[in-house]
């Protein structure tokens, strides 16, 4: 279900030539793949792979904010955070619906994401330690998960691509209360702006991280890329980012906890330090500050809710029968 | 209104803004952990509104105390002291299961309905007008949880049983919703609904709807407290977490 290995993949691709280069024409032609269309064995499980991993990385993300909702300090404050975190188990439906539509069941997926077979996105194994957290995840990490998904609303799958649309246009209200929150507390009280300077200094990195490996090390982008699925590279996507948050930031009297960011003028880009890949990596296989809990908690509601979704079923097949 | 009166709706809009709150709290306290993906959507949206409402009625205390009704609702969620709350004991009982939850706020909803309906008829035109709107939103939460009450009364027997302990456990502290609220007693006619009559209409309802949905509202046990200065042992523990962050600066704009 979730990718195949590189010999498997080029004898799939030789079985039926024709209808490869018919699909294959049909992307270059800039056409969307819909539901019932002939599609390679690959791509199907590669969306299948970065759809349902991304549905999850919305369920999973509604736990490090949805943390803060009873203690959200105004309440303009609580009623947004409510209504984004309600956004994102939104943005795990939709995209849950749009998996299905290749074939894997929520069944399935959730049992995968329980039972550590499918990943979601990294950043949501770090805690969220103090209020000012919500700010940095809304304008770091929703401002990263927007870039990414912009490409993705052009990607060649017609229900992913639409998925997408509605998503970012969410993510950027999103986005921006993170960033007004930021920029107002790194002009407000001298708590606020330590909280602030605080919580961009422990978010910088982790997001950058969100981007994926470095292009040399992303075994997927070859052939993401050649089926217009994505359209830009990890590293790309990544200097985008730095190039738009870290003169904003540093606009706001923040400082970035990287020594060697500078302006480059040859390249008009920000160049940044080395990443942490060890603890990318660490992260990513299970090992990061908060993966054990975010799994018990998804687990933990799974588990409760079991009783009530066995009533749903029961309920639902006595009145068929009547 | 004379001033005293105004005085003594305030105090009567602040403590439904208060059950309004407090309830907002507790179903918001499902974010991101309900038993499926639409309830957490759902859930959310009734702690949305719930709390929405709360600022509606926190605003219209204000308009009638002559005090600033921007700064008003803050101040009271966020910097008085949990002993001064005046929700019900009903509203501040933990989450519990998805059973304690749904039939918590299906009983408080079915009861929203009546006291709404008789608010919306008020002499005072801005509580009728308030109350007309929150009415229409109230509807669809009782209908959304008169759905999952009957689903879960006639679901398996698992679900019945948990929703029998439920309504068993919130019985006496749902019989709270009767007593006069705080202020009631100094209003003249046609202001506000008399709650001794609103709950006598919601008993006949409720015992109607849950006997098709197999459950059997307890006999006449011991009433839990109704005296809304009284509060459960959850509250203080509730009110510290809510205005944890709030409290770290009190001058601050968050």
């Amino acid at each position: 279900m979730y990718g195949a290995d590189v010999e498997q993949i080029a004898i799939e691709l030789s079985e039926e030539p024709e209808k490869l280069a018919d699909f294959e024409a049909r992307i270059a032609r800039g056409e969307k793949i819909e539901p019932g269309d002939w599609m390679p064995a690959e791509y199907r499980r590669q969306l299948i792979r970065m759809i349902s991993q991304h549905a999850h990385s919305e369920v999973v993300g509604m736990l490090p904010e949805g943390a803060w909702i009873t203690r959200a300090p105004s309440l303009r404050r609580k009623l947004i955070l409510i209504a984004k975190v309600q956004d994102e188990a939104g943005h795990g439906q939709y995209l849950y619906h749009a998996a299905e539509t290749l074939g894997a069941t929520r069944e399935e997926m959730l049992e995968a994401l329980l039972s550590g077979k499918a990943k979601y996105s990294s950043i949501f194994n770090y805690h969220t330690t103090t209020w000012a957290d919500n700010g940095a995840i809304g304008w770091l990490v929703d401002g990263a998960a927007i870039l990414n998904q912009t490409m993705l609303a052009r990607c060649s799958y017609g229900p992913y691509s639409r998925a997408m649309v509605r998503i970012c246009m969410e993510e950027n209200f999103h986005r921006k209360q993170g960033q007004e929150m930021i920029i107002r507390y790194s002009q407000g009280t001298p708590t606020q702006r330590a909280m602030v300077q605080d919580a961009i200094t422990r978010w910088w990195w982790p997001t950058l991280m969100m981007f994926g490996p470095h292009d040399a090390d992303s075994p997927n982008s070859g052939l993401l890329i050649r089926w217009g699925i994505k359209t830009r590279t990890n590293d790309q996507l990544r200097q985008e980012f730095v190039n738009q948050l870290a003169p904003d930031l540093q606009a706001c009297g923040i400082s970035i906890p990287d020594p060697d960011l500078r302006y480059d003028e040859a390249s008009g880009n920000w160049l940044f330090g080395v990443i942490d890949w060890d603890e990318f990596w660490r992260v990513i296989k299970g090992d990061g500050p908060a993966n054990a809990e975010r799994m018990a908690a998804r687990q933990q509601a799974h588990d409760d809710g079991r009783w009530v979704r066995e009533a749903l079923s029961a309920y639902a097949a006595k009145n068929q029968i009547q | 209104m004379n001033a005293k009166q105004k005085a003594a709706l305030a105090e009567y809009l602040i403590a439904l803004a208060d059950d309004e709150l407090i309830l907002g709290h507790r179903n918001s306290e499902w974010t991101g952990h309900a038993p499926i993906l639409e309830e957490d959507i759902a859930f959310a949206n009734l702690a949305l509104d719930e709390i929405g409402h709360a600022r509606l009625w926190y605003e219209l205390a204000a308009d009638l105390l002559g005090v600033d009704r921007a700064r008003f609702p803050d101040q009271q969620v966020f910097f008085r002291p949990a002993a001064d709350f005046r929700s019900l004991q009903l509203v501040e009982l933990p989450k519990g299961d998805w059973a304690f939850s749904m039939l918590r706020q299906y009983l408080f909803d079915a009861f929203e309905q009546h006291r709404l309906t008789g608010l919306s008829e008020s002499s005072h035109m801005p509580l009728a007008e308030i109350a007309v709107r929150v009415r229409n939103e109230e509807l669809y939460h009782l209908r959304h949880t008169r759905a999952w009450v009957t689903r879960l009364g006639l679901g398996t027997e698992e679900s019945q049983a948990r929703m029998q302990a439920a309504l068993n456990a919130l019985c006496p502290y749902a019989r709270g919703l009767g007593a006069a609220l705080p202020g009631e007693a100094d209003l003249p006619l046609g202001i506000v609904p008399e709650s001794a009559a609103l709950y006598a209409a919601w008993l006949d309802e409720v015992s109607a709807f849950l006997a098709e949905a197999g459950l059997k509202l307890p006999g006449e046990t011991a009433l839990a407290e109704t005296e809304r200065r009284a509060h459960s042992e959850h509250m203080a523990a509730l009110i510290a977490e809510m205005q944890e962050v709030a409290r770290l600066d009190p001058e601050a704009e968050w």
